[in-house]
């Protein structure tokens, strides 16, 4: 089949690494080229997302609500989102003079730090990862948990009694939202049998997870996704910034690029949840096939597995943004009411469910 | 009345949250919806309404001929003194000394477009205008002077 | 003295946090120093003053037909309320009545403008709950009724349509299509407003029992308008003193028991109903006449003291002329809904949480403009 040019992302990604091989010869430097080739490209690809995804929100809110949103720079106003990146290069970065000059520094960059590591094991396209680590999973949901850290640097270090109060929040919050998370990946790792991320996703090849498992792998769904927007820190659920309580949550005091990079992480946050709820649930790169339609199943594979990926993990993005749009804030009690008392124990039952189906093969 | 139960309660709290994203999903579909004016460039067909208070101004006809006295009864109306009428003495062609206006002016940024002066005129020598962009760079060329250069009241009108 | 000193955390480790005066839920420019125990709030100071205009100073300086213009500058909302307060509380001292056709014209615009505040106060109470849609559709809505405002009196916002026995000219050939219109399309909106707010569980949980104003409190405080009415206390000004013809018109004064955040927000949801319903009996019939009793050029009032009350969105607007016979008043004191409602804000909020002070500040629908006047 060597005369048949496949143009896909691994083969490209073959090529570049061979021609290095060839090129320099000692695999140590090769890799390090490699490593560094990686992380350029990674940090291009979700800067160009965040771009994209900061227009689309933009629509998506504005359609919402009976409005047009950007139009005037770049056409359909897609390039408003560059002129608020250089608005916000150029703004004057203040540091409030009583504040901790260090962790106030620190705090945006591990939080922008904490959810680029997160895409490492993700599969971008058929056999296209970063980093196919054995324990995927498990890596996500330590790594993901990061980012608070740098959240709670923020609103400690800003002194201001704002950002203390959004910060303490946002402790409570993901201690909790941790929890439901967790179980609902476990859910699908008890399906599956295996914590790596291209075992996941093969395991959905002759069906995604979310038809195969049945309403428990429904449930487990609607649990992540939730979850998940608390976790990140949006709407409904974004107590942390709360704009008509505490101004500006954590980061009340943060101006120019270092709140350029909590809104970085805030959507590459989005996305990495997004993508993973595709992954996990959807069948991430896995075209759609419908039962024995060979004719259809033909059709759906000509689409480029990288679309497939990408598609899915819109729909959640978009979903999410709904939700945004739509509801209004929970109160703190609340949001802790609503993890405890609903999302925990039903998340716990469904665990029992779903490794009773995967004991007796209930599953398709 | 008795609180509903555990699953009765999810149920119902679900079914209300996709109550309203149905109703947000519903404008999202239908961007005909859309109620915005896109205003600089509907700027050719914008009209306001009739009565819309925008700014005072006095008519001229094509004689360069206006109905103001030089009465004042605008600048007493005026509750927040943004109206100066400066008269002169003017002798008509019978030899009489008469009342005319020098100047009216007219301070834009003091006035708040009550409508009193336009109500108190007993000539009808001011209306209202509909210009609603008057944003300038230099405060003071918001002072207006209303009568055109060598204007003069219209006979007839006392 | 704490080490921190008393401004950030008291002896009892009360955590101090000023709200305001930039701040993005206070509606304005109020400054509120809130005493937090964690995210439990402890005690409320409001602190007013800083969009004091000295309207009632000022008016002193004016004559009888001029004072009225500042007036829409209070309770901007409700700007054609404030202006007919004035007006009637003038009318009272000349002892005249505005003509039949200015009195229908007066409610309508009058209705009108209730709907109209309360759209935006709904918008707002969504803005300040963390759903940022609704503030649109309100505003969709509003549109219409500012149109209607800006044909028929020249102006949107601050109207200053009325005068001292009547108003200041007819209404535009075209307000009562575009009233009928707008009136339509309202109905049929105010069912996407409960699809989105009223119904919604988030909002619900938000608002129920949240913030409770006992009747005894809102007697206590001079609570009024829908706020007083959700804690059972019968207080609308146009049932209790008719002013302008309310007499003649049917509706329903609004009233609760519960008191909380969610009864103040269903007795506006109710009160928008029954502004529609007065709107739809007089739309189509206006009597027709003059639209201005004859005043004489300068008005003087005999010497005395004259007060007049009317029902804002807000609450009861009482205007008070001490006249001494002069061409403008001798002193002019207006008491304002909005400052007596918030001085129930500290009762209300104790004990709450951080968010529910913002919701109990969106219900009760603070305007800052008047109270500071």
């Amino acid at each position: 089949m060597k005369t048949v040019l496949t143009i896909s992302l691994s083969s490209i990604a073959g090529h570049i690494h061979q021609w290095l091989e060839k090129a320099i010869g000692n695999p140590t430097i090769v890799y390090l080229i490699d490593m560094v080739l990686v992380a350029v490209c990674l940090l291009v690809f979700l800067v160009l997302l965040c771009f994209f995804l900061g227009w689309m929100e933009r629509k998506v809110a504005a359609f919402m609500q009976i409005r047009l949103g950007p139009n005037r720079v770049g056409p359909k106003g897609s390039m408003q989102i560059v002129a608020d990146t250089v608005k916000l290069l150029f703004k004057e970065g203040l540091t409030p003079a009583a504040s901790d000059k260090f962790l106030f520094h620190l705090a945006p960059m591990i939080v922008v730090i904490a959810s680029m590591m997160v895409c490492a094991p993700l599969a971008f396209a058929k056999d296209f990862q970063i980093f196919d680590i054995s324990i995927g999973v498990l890596y996500v949901s330590a790594v993901s948990s990061l980012g608070i850290i740098g959240i709670l640097m923020a609103g400690w270090s800003s002194y201001n009694k704002y950002s203390l109060l959004g910060a303490m929040r946002s402790g409570a919050q993901i201690v909790s939202y941790e929890l439901s998370i967790g179980l609902s990946l476990i859910s699908v790792v008890i399906m599956v049998g295996s914590l790596k991320m291209s075992d996941i996703v093969m395991s959905q090849s002759d069906g995604w997870w979310i038809w195969k498992g049945h309403i428990p792998m429904i449930i487990s769904f609607i649990i992540f996704v939730v979850a998940s927007t608390a976790e990140i820190n949006r709407a409904p659920f974004d107590l942390t910034e709360a704009e008509q309580e505490l101004t500006g949550g954590f980061h009340t005091e943060y101006s120019g690029m270092k709140f350029a990079m909590f809104l970085l992480s805030e959507y590459i946050n989005l996305f990495v949840v997004s993508a993973i709820a595709a992954t996990l649930f959807l069948g991430g790169w896995m075209p759609l096939h419908i039962g024995h339609l060979q004719s259809f199943n033909h059709i759906m594979d000509y689409i480029p597995s990288s679309i497939w990926f990408m598609g899915k993990t819109m729909f959640i993005i978009f979903i999410i943004m709904w939700f945004r749009w739509t509801f209004p804030r929970l109160r703190v009690d609340q949001l802790l009411n609503l993890e405890w008392k609903y999302l925990l124990p039903i998340s716990m039952v469904n665990i029992l469910l779903v490794t009773l189906m995967a004991i007796m093969g209930w599953h398709f | 009345m008795k609180e509903p139960g555990y699953f009765k309660t999810i149920y119902l709290s679900v079914k209300s949250l996709l109550t309203g994203m149905r109703m947000t999903g519903y404008y999202f579909t239908h961007p005909k919806e859309t109620h915005t004016e896109q205003y600089p460039d509907n700027r050719a067909t914008l009209k306001m309404m009739d009565r819309f208070r925008g700014e005072v101004i006095m008519p001229h006809d094509e004689t360069n001929e206006h109905r103001c006295t030089g009465c004042q009864s605008c600048e007493i109306a005026c509750p927040n003194g943004s109206i100066k009428i400066i008269t002169k003495q003017e002798v008509n062609a019978e030899g009489k000394k008469k009342k005319a206006i020098d100047t009216w002016v007219y301070h834009l940024d003091m006035c708040t477009m009550c409508n009193l002066c336009i109500v108190a005129c007993p000539t009808d020598a001011i209306k209202m205008g509909q210009k609603f962009e008057h944003s300038v760079f230099d405060k003071s060329l918001l002072k207006k002077i209303l009568n055109e250069p060598g204007s003069k009241v219209k006979s007839g009108v006392e | 003295m704490s080490l921190l000193g008393e401004d950030i955390v008291t002896e009892d480790g009360l955590f101090v946090v000023n709200m305001g005066p930039q701040h993005p839920s206070t509606h304005g420019v109020l400054h509120l120093k809130v005493w937090l125990d964690g995210e439990t709030i402890h005690k409320i100071e409001p602190h007013m003053g800083y969009i004091h205009r000295s309207i009632e100073k000022m008016s002193e300086n004016l004559s009888y037909r001029n004072f009225i213009f500042a007036t829409s500058r209070m309770d901007y909302l409700a700007a054609h309320i404030n202006n007919e307060a004035c007006a009637l509380a003038v009318e009272k001292g000349l002892g005249i009545q505005a003509t039949p056709r200015a009195k229908v014209i007066r409610i309508l615009m009058g209705e009108l403008t209730r709907l109209a505040s309360h759209q935006l106060w709904w918008g707002c109470t969504g803005l300040d709950l963390g759903a940022v849609s609704p503030f649109f559709y309100a505003f969709r809505d509003r549109e219409a009724i500012n149109d209607i405002m800006e044909e028929t009196c020249g102006a949107r916002l601050t109207q200053n349509y009325v005068v001292p026995g009547g108003v200041m000219f007819d209404i535009h050939p075209n307000f009562q299509k575009r009233t009928k219109e707008a009136i339509a399309n309202f109905k049929r909106n105010l069912t996407d407003y409960d699809k989105l707010l009223t119904g919604n569980v988030i909002f619900e949980n938000r608002t129920k029992g949240v913030g409770i104003l006992t009747k005894e409190d809102a007697i206590s405080f001079g609570v009024t308008g829908p706020t007083a009415r959700a804690s059972g206390l019968s207080c609308d000004v146009r049932k209790w003193f008719p002013y302008s013809g309310y007499e003649n018109v049917e509706f329903d004064e609004i009233l609760a028991t519960e008191g909380d955040c969610f009864a103040r927000y269903m007795c506006r949801m109710a009160e928008m109903r029954q502004s529609v319903r007065i709107i739809e009996q007089l739309i189509d019939n206006i009597p027709e006449g003059d639209f201005q009793e004859k005043t004489k050029a300068v008005i003087k009032l005999p010497k005395g003291e004259f007060y007049q009350r009317v029902e804002t969105p807000r609450g009861e607007l009482g205007v008070f002329i001490v006249s001494d016979g002069a061409a403008s008043p001798y002193r002019v004191k207006y008491r304002s809904p909005g400052f007596s409602n918030l001085s129930a804000l500290s009762t209300m909020a104790k004990g709450g949480k951080i968010g529910d002070l913002v919701a109990i500040m969106a219900t009760i629908d603070l305007v800052i403009p008047d109270i500071d006047r």
